[in-house]
């Protein structure tokens, strides 16, 4: 049973995002859009999440705390950069102390593009997001399957 | 009645030997031996006289009796010294008080001073000789190389370990004496010496401080001796109506309302001797003495004998309302320690709190006095002693390796020093958690406190008061299983002997849990059958339920080996900074610092400063109170 | 037989049932907010997803302690369930407890450190009412029992308006809802990061959410007991409870730890003054 794509708790940092995105991330939450419907939850902390759903580009302060979020969430786990800033940098992007798009420092699986981003389409990137999680926890599964297969035989 | 006398003589033989072994290898020997004798003896106390109920000897009395009170004198005249010497003159005055007090009731009723059985043994005697004898030798075991290595880690204090052991074993002795005793003067005399031994040993270090809590707690026990020989004047006095000096006789006296007054005057020696509000004081102070000093004499035995007074005249209390004052004294101040307990990160003094609590508790439940709550109370002493004693001994073994007794200091213990931490963790879990003994015992005091008029005051304090309990232990137990990371184990270079007693008490308590089904039909419940005439007990389902949660607790760490493969280590979550394990992690301006756990110890509300005040104050007004109804009811 | 009946339907359905109930309340709770809200099923997909999650741990230990958790609650709810002592009942759970802090304490983490303390502190505060509710019933009842305050003919509810005030004051700390989730809340964003479960994930968060829908359970059994003398009563009352329960939860801001302590202890005292009066009635007449 994948019980994974419907409760995908999501963690979200603002790594150095004008707050417009984040605004319409909070805005998902409310009646208007209510994620919740699908199971999502906007937790605080990445040893429960299965999302980690970034705004903002990289900057040099934040780079090694972007990075300790991702290695605290355990597996399977996805990466989703919402706005501009968090795919290239955006208009930041030549600033003295922005390094670039989330992908410099963590692997990305979806990118959601806006400046801000709407809520529909961060809903939709989300989604987006459940069908990779949900290929990486059968990757996952599998793996410890084979694993345990080649420990009966050895 | 030779074990008896065997018991009582043959720890002053050992302390007199003591006081010429130098080296401590002998002393250890010598010790170790004799320990083995005691608690063998306790044993086939036990085993003799178990099924046989109250058994009285009529013991030489007149030779023996004479020499009492030349002991009297001669340790009065020593307190006059003592007095002098460090100019405590509240000391000479009680000491002097209590001597001519002594000499006017030899004076006045020499013919009346004879009990026909000096000395007698009964459930409630075994139980407390079993304490003593097994409790009180392990402890010395322990602490002939407790003081080696004290002695190695303070060099300022005069080496004086002839005179320890020796007072050591006299208290033993005066222990074994006071609860074997059917004659109340012979009984006030080996309270005596519990007192001075107490004062003796509190002021091993000979420091000021040492120095001027030894006089706290002389003075307050000496307060309460007064009060107990001004009983024993009483009910010579009031004639054979009132049994006189013959213990028995003066529990058995069918007019309640003479033995009353001297039953409150002797429920205020107990009061002072157990340390409850607002005599709390002295036990706190004498919180400075080595720890095994603090075991013996201040969580297992000595303490006890003021609550051992307390149950013993329980049936006199019971349906009194000067009782019920007695028993509010022990309420109020279980409550209240229970709280400042909460405020206190010195091991040493959390676990004090902890005591001055439950002799309250028990001194509760004397008080009140009905059959089920006597079977609670002495339930209570069996493993409150087994667990705080495991619990002293484990705060001073791990001071002399880690020259802290702070709780704060303890974090981590669990990788630091295992097996210590794994023992610590039984005596406190020992201490409030089902299904170990204590709560077993609170639990039969809130069934039985229940069905007496006045109970639910008792049951509210005893709600409140299990609430902080749990607080103040559990933070502690926190302390003690936190896993840490980059720490070395410290636990080799302890002296291997000392483990042995501590295993054997952890052992103890664990079979204290199994056993006490076994214990309270065997020794408690006849006892209380004997003087109520109903038996007290848990009902059969209780008892298997507890059993098989007990068995629960053992077998569940044997799941630690399901959790050991494949799970991944990550280091604890710090806000999204990086971090270590041990807690270090990058700061501002790529410092690194560390993170520290401090435990909670709420002290705007339930500090020293606080709380004790009232709860002294009200306990004073208890205690005039069980004067008044006394008096009233006469 | 009945007995050993009860405590098995119980291990088998309170999860489902606390899961279901769990369900209802994220529902309601959406719908007090003008939300659509999850599906009823919505705790069920959580916890299964928490399985199916790679296990992550500080340290192994932690693991054991939230096992010994969930064990001693579902014993305790086992006993309840049985007809057991109310008493030992409030014991095991206290214990139950107990090794969920040191769970948290063991981790050595500073935000589950912070959480595990504040969670020792709501334990303080909710313990003097769980003992007097027993108490009382044993007033009411005559029995310490389960099975016959369960039986009883007599509407204790009437006799202990107090303690049942007090009961639901303290629910609302026991079931991790404002303004009273000052360890960890049932809601997912909160100030401590997660409180007492800040380092735990996986199949073992999954554990602690699974303990708590038979805690859950238990809770309610007891306020069932207030009304056992007629069923339907009983049902509709702990469903009206727990709708007030609701309800509070969504009007109310979280307290600090000095406000919840406070809360629980006058909810103590108020249970204090219904057991004097009853006691006073009892005794004092006589």
């Amino acid at each position: 049973m994948a019980f994974l794509k419907r409760s995908p708790w999501i963690l979200h940092y603002d790594a150095s995002s004008c707050n417009g995105c984040d605004i319409e991330v909070l805005a998902c939450l409310t009646p208007l859009y209510d994620v919740e419907r699908f199971g999502i939850i906007n937790t605080g902390n990445p040893k429960h999440a299965d999302i980690l759903l970034i705004t903002g580009g990289v900057n040099s302060q934040n780079r090694p705390v972007v990075r300790n979020l991702y290695e605290q969430m355990p597996e399977p786990k996805v990466v989703i950069a919402v706005g501009a800033c968090a795919a290239t940098g955006g208009i930041f992007r030549e600033c003295y102390n922005i390094a670039g798009g989330i992908d410099k420092v963590i692997p990305v699986d979806v990118y959601v593009p806006g400046c801000a981003a709407r809520p529909e389409q961060i809903i939709d990137g989300v989604v987006a997001a459940l069908g990779i999680l949900e290929e990486k926890r059968e990757r996952m599964a599998g793996g410890a399957r084979m694993k345990e297969e080649a420990g009966e035989t050895t | 009645m030779q074990t008896l006398l065997f018991l009582i003589l043959f720890p002053i033989l050992v302390a007199c030997l003591l006081l010429f072994v130098k080296r401590t290898t002998s002393r250890y020997a010598v010790v170790v031996l004799s320990a083995l004798a005691i608690g063998g003896a306790s044993i086939y106390l036990l085993m003799r006289y178990a099924f046989e109920g109250a058994v009285y000897f009529a013991a030489p009395s007149e030779t023996a009796s004479l020499a009492m009170v030349a002991i009297e004198m001669a340790l009065a005249l020593f307190i006059i010294y003592m007095g002098a010497k460090f100019r405590n003159y509240l000391a000479i005055g009680l000491a002097v008080v209590q001597a001519a007090l002594v000499v006017y009731l030899e004076m006045t009723f020499s013919e009346n001073l004879h009990a026909i059985n000096n000395l007698f043994i009964d459930q409630f005697s075994i139980i407390m000789a079993l304490i003593i004898g097994i409790i009180g030798s392990l402890i010395a075991v322990y602490a002939v190389r407790y003081m080696e290595t004290y002695h190695h880690l303070h060099p300022e204090v005069r080496d004086r370990q002839g005179t320890f052991f020796f007072v050591v074993f006299a208290f033993i002795a005066a222990m074994f004496g006071l609860v074997f005793s059917n004659n109340l003067l012979w009984i006030f005399f080996f309270w005596e010496v519990t007192t001075i031994t107490s004062f003796l040993l509190i002021g091993y270090a000979e420091t000021e401080e040492a120095t001027k809590n030894a006089f706290l707690a002389l003075v307050m026990n000496l307060l309460g001796g007064v009060a107990f020989i001004a009983a024993i004047i009483y009910l010579v006095a009031a004639g054979p109506a009132s049994g006189g000096i013959d213990l028995a006789a003066v529990l058995a006296s069918g007019d309640a309302a003479i033995i009353l007054i001297p039953a409150v005057l002797i429920g205020f020696a107990g009061i002072t001797k157990a340390a409850l509000m607002p005599f709390s004081s002295w036990l706190l102070g004498a919180m400075v003495a080595p720890t095994p000093v603090s075991a013996l004499l201040h969580s297992s035995t000595m303490v006890k004998a003021g609550v051992y007074i307390l149950v013993r005249f329980a049936p006199v209390f019971a349906g009194t309302l000067a009782g019920v004052s007695v028993g509010l004294v022990g309420a109020v101040t279980f409550v209240v320690a229970s709280a400042i307990a909460i405020s206190q990160s010195n091991a040493k003094l959390v676990l004090a709190y902890s005591t001055i609590a439950n002799l309250g508790l028990i001194a509760a439940c004397a008080g009140v006095g009905t059959h089920m709550l006597v079977w609670a109370a002495i339930l209570l002493i069996i493993f409150h002693a087994v667990a705080k004693s495991l619990l002293f001994l484990g705060t001073g073994a791990v001071e002399n390796r880690i020259e802290s007794r702070d709780i704060e200091d303890m974090e981590g213990l669990i990788v630091r020093m295992p097996k210590m931490a794994v023992m610590m963790f039984i005596g406190i879990a020992g201490m409030f958690l089902a299904p170990f003994g204590m709560l077993i015992s609170k639990w039969a005091a809130i069934e039985a406190f229940v069905q007496v008029p006045f109970g639910i005051v008792f049951v509210a304090i005893l709600a409140y008061g299990s609430a902080v309990t749990v607080f103040f232990w559990a933070k502690w137990m926190g302390k003690l299983i936190t896993v840490i990371r980059g720490v070395e184990q410290i636990e080799k270079g302890f002296f291997e002997e000392p483990w042995i007693p501590l295993y054997i008490i952890t052992g103890l308590v664990i079979a204290a849990a199994f056993l006490f089904p076994v214990i309270s039909s065997m020794l408690i419940e006849p006892y209380v059958l004997v003087i109520y005439g109903v038996t007290a007990g848990l009902a059969q389902t209780n008892v298997a339920i507890m059993l098989l949660m007990m068995a629960l607790l053992l077998f569940l760490p044997l799941s630690f080996a399901l959790f050991r493969k494949s799970a991944k280590r990550l280091p604890a979550y710090m806000g999204g900074r990086p971090a270590t394990a041990d807690l270090h992690f990058e700061g501002s301006l790529g410092m690194t610092r560390e993170a520290q756990t401090r435990n909670y110890y709420l002290t705007t509300c339930f500090g020293e400063a606080r709380l004790f005040r009232p709860g002294a104050a009200v306990c004073i007004i208890l205690i005039l109170a069980s004067w008044a109804f006394a008096g009233v009811a006469l | 037989m009945n007995r050993i009946m009860g405590a098995v339907i119980f291990l088998i359905l309170a999860p489902l049932l606390g899961g279901l109930i769990a369900g209802i309340d994220r529902k309601i709770t959406a719908r007090m907010q003008g939300r659509v809200g999850p599906p009823i099923l919505q705790p069920f997909y959580d916890v299964g997803k928490l399985f199916e999650k790679e296990k992550v741990v500080v340290t192994t230990a932690q693991n054991f302690y939230i096992l010994a958790y969930l064990i001693f609650i579902a014993l305790s709810g086992a006993l309840f369930f049985a007809g057991g002592d109310l008493l030992l009942i409030i014991f095991a759970f206290t214990l139950a407890h107990v090794f969920l802090v040191l769970g948290a304490y063991a981790a050595h983490s500073p935000y589950s450190h912070i959480g595990a303390e504040r969670e020792l502190i709501q334990v303080m505060a909710y313990e003097p009412v769980i003992i007097l509710t027993a108490v009382g019933f044993y007033m009411v009842t005559g029995s310490f029992y389960v099975v016959d305050m369960a039986t009883t003919t007599i509407p204790v509810i009437l006799y202990l308006p107090g303690v049942f005030l007090g009961l639901a004051a303290i629910l609302t700390l026991k079931l991790r809802k404002s303004p009273f989730d000052i360890s960890t809340s049932h809601h997912a964003h909160q100030e401590i990061v997660k409180g007492v479960t800040t380092e735990f994930s996986g199949s073992t968060l999954g554990q602690i959410e699974i303990a708590h829908w038979y805690e859950n359970i238990f809770l309610l059994g007891i306020v069932y007991l207030f009304f056992a003398w007629n069923p339907v009563i009983g049902i509709i009352a702990v469903a009206v409870t727990y709708a007030a329960e609701i309800f509070v939860d969504n009007v109310t801001a979280r307290v600090r730890w000095q406000a919840a302590l406070k809360s629980g202890w006058l909810a103590a005292a108020l249970g204090i003054a219904n057991l004097a009066i009853l006691s006073y009635m009892v005794y004092g007449g006589a």
